[in-house]
């Protein structure tokens, strides 16, 4: 029995200590957000926040998440009422398949709570583990721009 | 056979039609519509008008059949019956409906036919019409081939203005007043005293009279959306985790599965699955074809599980190392082996003698599509019938390989589409929908969601074609004088359509697209296309043929060029003989202030290549620094007739530069011992976001067909990169990917 809190609701999860996180979100939360794509940390689609770190869930084993607090990408906003980073992903229109997007977001979050105003090299080395096959990535760093104005606008 | 039925024949991308007779079919059959399949249980009260539209006292709702990959598909049908419809932006709800052949897809004649995009002769025109009428009696419902604007352009405006003149009518029925006098707007008829009825509420009387056929598109200058930079529908809920995909699905008492095959894809000759199933949550181990399979209580148990399963595989039906893969490409520039000579302008062996020609050799990769959302499918037998779920580009296809797997009729398949994260040509293969039917077969009527493992998808993605160009080209004062080009490739369409069950007849048109309908005044020009068979079984790779040979035409004038000592782009335009396509050049050279050499460990390189009857342009711009070759800036024009929606346009071209950048540096798929050697991300990783130009985009719309873009934007990114390698440091890489002898940052 593992106890940890995600997106503000105490979770109380029967699993194999092993497991990873993010198949315990998926599959057993039925948080579906966060996203499989290569389980092996390669591409950043199941980045989720471990106490308020960018952390790729498909490699952190569930048994290690005792008391921790945990944030999806579910837990930063919706459609009504985004977090200004996904305001800003929604304004730039950044998706096309849209897979990636909630790793990237998860990321870029990470990367503005630590840097409120990074520059060009500061983005590129924060996302850059964020894989995006269908080619977003310049307006994923204009959405990271525009979220920073906003957040510290905010 | 006449000279048009043989061309038609030789040409046809649908080798079933051959088989029902070429172009001999009757006028009334194809003039027939196809039955609309919304009226299939048509609710009390709904209307339908077409197979594109369904009205009812809750909602107007829009039937966008074509697959939304990421390519923003869906807004953009949306779009075009909205525009006619006098509908708001976002007033209406979206679903694919079923799969149908009133789907048929009007546009794919116009690519398979083999002619040139911009010949518009008796001969092409017919031929794309026998071809055209061939796909409607198949009823062959696609997307892909960058055909989703041009397929659905005019029929979606009419099938808005069909519901919209129909329902003036009902209005104007109920209100005892003129059809003349009453007007649509946001959803509504406006009746003469003012008063709105909503579509919704109109829905029951429209039902009950026959639909306006006799109506007329608007105007461009009346034009409310089309042209406009709107917010696509799907993206607040891809900005927010809402968006569902093939992979989320979730039905009660369903089991998860994850699936290991050969890798070499040859056959399953022995295994040992006593480890997997003693693992907590393993509820079945089940054998499929070439392969075995777990069901679990959970993903990570059946991905666990199956890895654990001791597996004794076949070899594989094509040769075990990278080598002879090469061998056999490069043994094939022959007699036995030529495909079609695809175009002879002047007199080439006359001119291109041995000691005066300048040779050079190109090679192209095998390369693995890889979207982000790995293959998947859900699937429930029981009962004597089958429903599936998962994204597809052939749905109707789909339901006849599923009906194939499970011995039933198709009439007895239901298929779900779904949205897909991605697909760049992946989700035209049936793997996964053969493997998760036949696990959903021993599931004892229990469905099955079967999700691949990222490594699994490596090992079974059916590769972008290896091919190796040879060109010979001679040049004078003036520029090019003759080039002799050969291109020995794998057949993706014909190994892709035989996993359909469709055979190709006739040459393969991808193996020369991008060289044989190349636009530079080039006196003597060949290009002769061989295939290669016995390789390992590739399929289309985002734009197919020109990813390959639009990178071998590109070079090689780009060499010949320098070797005449005529400025790249300045001499391109020069020579470029359709205004359309010089326009391109003209847009890049412009947008980038071409002005010569840069210097300093920098360079700018060009390329145009059509394809999918799209001429792009780009020029990319590299500069040295001591962490690796940099690509700072890329300028891209290409001309697709229209430009639907500006902002969605911008992101599938760029799009399509960095799929063609990354992949030319960084990727490719190579066997050893019958098996892909790269099986995850960190093996092919294409590009990143810091290796990521700016990538600045112009969409002209002079040319005379609309058409896509989705594909054309990859081609000449390859080229355009060589090109500027070149320019910076005096390299000419002639073999993808580019990582093996330059360091990129």
């Amino acid at each position: 029995m593992i106890e940890f809190t995600v997106n503000g609701t105490s979770q109380r999860i029967e699993a194999p200590a092993e497991m990873p996180l993010l198949w315990v979100l998926r599959d057993r939360l039925g948080l579906t957000g966060t996203k499989y794509g290569c389980g092996v940390g390669q591409c950043g689609a199941c980045t989720v926040h471990v106490n308020g770190m960018a952390v790729r869930s498909c490699l952190r084993p569930v048994g290690q998440l005792s008391g921790a607090d945990i944030t999806t990408i579910e837990g930063l906003g919706d459609a009504g009422a985004p977090h200004p980073v996904q305001a800003a992903w929604i304004d730039r229109q950044v998706a096309q398949c849209g897979y990636c997007q909630s790793g990237q977001i998860m990321q870029a979050v990470a990367l503005l709570s630590v840097r409120p105003d990074p520059d060009d090299a500061e983005i590129d080395a924060a996302m850059t583990g964020n894989l995006c096959r269908c080619g977003t990535y310049p307006r994923i760093r204009a959405a990271v721009r525009d979220a920073a104005q906003r957040l510290q606008e905010a | 056979m006449s000279r048009l039925g043989t061309i038609t024949r030789r040409g046809l991308v649908i080798g079933a039609v051959a088989v029902a007779g070429g172009v001999a079919f009757g006028a009334w059959s194809v003039r027939r519509p196809h039955a609309n399949p919304l009226a299939d249980g048509l609710a009390e009260g709904a209307a339908t008008f077409n197979p594109w539209v369904r009205i009812d006292a809750d909602a107007v709702t829009l039937v966008t059949p074509h697959s939304d990959l990421g390519q923003g598909a869906r807004s953009m049908q949306a779009l075009l019956i909205a525009e006619e419809m006098d509908l708001d932006w976002g007033g209406f709800r979206t679903e694919y409906g079923p799969p149908a052949p009133a789907y048929w897809n009007r546009a794919l004649a116009d690519e398979g036919a083999p002619f040139m995009a911009h010949d518009d002769g008796t001969l092409a025109e017919g031929t794309r019409a026998a071809m055209g009428a061939a796909i409607k009696l198949l009823g062959l419902q696609i997307t892909g081939g960058s055909t989703s604007v041009p397929d659905s352009w005019v029929k979606l405006r009419e099938a808005g203005a069909v519901a919209r003149e129909t329902l003036k009518r009902a209005a104007a029925a109920e209100a005892r007043v003129h059809v003349r006098d009453v007007r649509t707007e946001a959803g509504a008829v406006i009746l003469p005293d003012g008063t709105r009825r909503p579509y919704t509420a109109l829905a029951a009387r429209a039902a009950r009279i026959d639909p306006v056929t006799d109506v007329t598109l608007r105007d461009p200058s009346a034009w409310r959306l089309i042209g406009q930079s709107l917010p696509r529908l799907d993206i607040p809920a891809k900005s927010t985790g809402a968006q569902t995909y093939g992979i989320d699905l979730s039905l009660p008492d369903m089991l998860h599965a994850s699936v290991r095959t050969n890798p070499g894809r040859g056959p399953l000759e022995d295994f040992d699955a006593e480890a997997a199933r003693a693992m907590p949550g393993v509820v079945d181990v089940v054998e499929v074809t070439n392969g075995v399979a777990v069901l679990a209580a959970d993903t990570w148990t059946a991905m666990r599980a199956v890895h654990a399963i001791a597996c004794r595989w076949g070899p594989a039906p094509y040769p075990a190392e990278q080598a002879t893969h090469w061998q056999r490409v490069s043994d094939s520039f022959t007699d036995a082996a030529l495909d079609k000579e695809w175009r002879h302008d002047g007199d080439v062996p006359g001119t291109l003698t041995a000691e005066a020609a300048i040779t050079a050799e190109y090679r192209a990769p095998y390369v693995a599509h890889q979207p982000l959302e790995p293959l998947n499918a859900t699937a429930r037998v029981a009962d004597g019938r089958v429903e599936v779920w998962a994204a597809h580009q052939i749905p109707r296809f789909v339901e006849r390989i599923a009906a194939e797997t499970a011995g039933v009729a198709p009439e007895a398949v239901t298929f779900h589409q779904q949205d897909a994260g991605g697909s760049f040509g992946h989700r035209l293969e049936f793997e996964n929908i053969r493997l998760a039917v036949e696990i959903a077969a021993q599931a004892e009527g229990r469905p099955v969601k079967l999700t691949f493992t990222r490594e699994e998808d490596f090992a079974q993605d059916f590769p972008r074609q290896i091919s190796i160009g040879r060109a010979r080209g001679t040049v004078g004062p003036e520029g090019i004088v003759a080039v002799d080009i050969e291109i020995a490739s794998a057949s993706a369409s014909r190994s892709q359509m035989a996993r359909a069950g469709q055979p190709l007849p006739g040459p393969d048109k991808q193996i020369p697209s991008g060289v044989w309908n190349q636009s530079y005044a080039i006196p003597h020009f060949r290009c002769r296309a061989y295939t290669v068979d016995g390789l390992a079984p590739t399929s289309s790779w985002r734009s197919v043929g020109a990813s390959s040979a639009g990178f071998f035409w590109e070079s090689v004038v780009d060499e010949l060029l320098h070797a005449a000592g005529r400025d790249p782009l300045e001499a391109r335009i020069a020579m470029c003989t359709v205004p359309h396509h010089r326009a391109t050049l003209e847009a890049v050279a412009e947008m980038c202030d071409w002005a010569g050499p840069l210097g300093d460990g920098r360079g700018r390189g060009v390329a145009m290549i059509e394809s999918f009857g799209v001429p792009c342009a780009q020029v990319v711009e590299v500069e040295a620094s001591e962490a690796g070759l940099r690509i700072p800036r890329v300028w891209v024009a290409l001309d697709v007739g229209r430009v639907v929606d500006p902002m969605t346009f911008e992101n599938q071209v760029q799009g399509g530069v960095i799929w063609g950048l990354g992949h030319a540096m960084n990727s490719e798929i190579t066997y050893a011992g019958g098996r892909a050697e790269q099986r995850n991300y960190d093996a092919a990783p294409a590009m990143r976001l810091h290796q990521a130009p700016e990538i600045a985009v112009r969409g002209l719309e002079t040319a005379p067909e609309i058409r896509g873009a989705g594909e054309p934007p990859v081609p000449p990114a390859a080229p355009a990169l060589a090109n500027a390698i070149f320019a910076a440091t005096g390299r000419r890489l002639r073999e993808m990917p580019f990582s093996r002898e330059i360091a990129f940052v």
